[in-house]
């Protein structure tokens, strides 16, 4: 009895963490970063010769480290829910404070990104392979700035001692939200900083 | 999320994607391309998304259809544009 009940297999839950409706929010968004990657393809497979050669201008470094970084705010907010399921509130806020440092550093390589393209008189005009390339990740940029704003209302309540091992669906959604972000990055950065 | 997300298993996910991530660059630093080197560089985006997915946003403890649906996005996201490369070869 004891060997079938340790091999039975766990019943999965009707829906994923978090409040319902971030969920549906998520799959909308989803669903347009996809549209635009499928158009991205499309257009690359039509003009190839002129993606190969722009892709070669972007910084394959500042595009890796913001994945690095991505990935890392990510594992952070992960280990906070963790953290809150222990009750261990005051770790958990850490963890949230570093996820939240991750953006921010993401921000901050994005920002420097852009500023060296703009120097350079790129623009939305420049041609095909720059107005999907900032398109894309002025989009995404602006998610991850959301995501922030998320992370920091649930840093503030987890400081205060508003979530607990009973009670921290508010977290699981500001973090199913932060993980959709880093998601959608992991597609991004091979499509438009690598793959040609 | 459920129990059986532990601390230990998130950091072995982060160094797998953190690893993925270094392969993924170091393909494009050193100047892979064509068929092969998409293909790799695809099928890594593919594992660490899944990994994301199912680790990170704990689908895996979620209903099959939460799970087919977010990793469904992801392999049309990358299948449709793994097709298109080799289309316009």
């Amino acid at each position: 009895m004891t060997t079938l009940q340790a091999t039975a297999p766990q019943s999965l839950r009707p829906y994923p963490p978090g409040d319902l409706a971030i969920w549906v929010f998520i799959l909308a968004e989803l669903l347009a970063f996809g549209v635009m990657f499928v158009i991205y393809g499309v257009a690359r497979m039509k003009h190839r010769e002129l993606f190969d050669q722009m892709q070669l201008t972007l910084d394959r470094n500042a595009g890796a480290a913001n994945t690095v970084l991505l990935v890392t705010g990510s594992w952070c907010v992960a280990r906070a829910v963790a953290a809150i399921r222990r009750d261990a509130s005051a770790l958990s806020a850490r963890w949230l404070a570093c996820g939240i440092l991750a953006g921010l550093g993401f921000l901050v390589v994005k920002g420097f990104e852009y500023q060296v393209k703009f120097e350079q008189g790129v623009n939305l005009d420049t041609n095909l392979f720059y107005m999907f390339y900032l398109s894309l990740t002025f989009f995404h940029f602006m998610h991850v700035l959301l995501g922030m704003v998320i992370l920091a209302a649930v840093w503030w309540k987890t400081r205060q001692g508003g979530y607990s091992s009973a009670d921290h669906h508010g977290m699981e959604t500001g973090a199913s939200y932060w993980h959709m972000v880093d998601l959608v990055w992991i597609v991004l950065f091979p499509l438009v900083y690598v793959m040609r | 999320m459920n129990g059986q997300y532990s601390s230990r298993g998130l950091d072995f996910v982060w160094v797998l994607l953190l690893a993925g991530t270094g392969f993924t660059w170091w393909l494009g630093e050193s100047g892979h391309a064509g068929p092969q080197a998409v293909t790799a560089i695809l099928a890594i985006a593919a594992v660490k998304g899944v990994l994301v997915i199912r680790e990170f946003m704990a689908l895996r403890g979620v209903s099959l259809l939460w799970q087919a649906t977010v990793i469904g996005w992801l392999v049309v996201a990358l299948a449709a544009n793994m097709a298109a490369y080799w289309k316009g070869l």
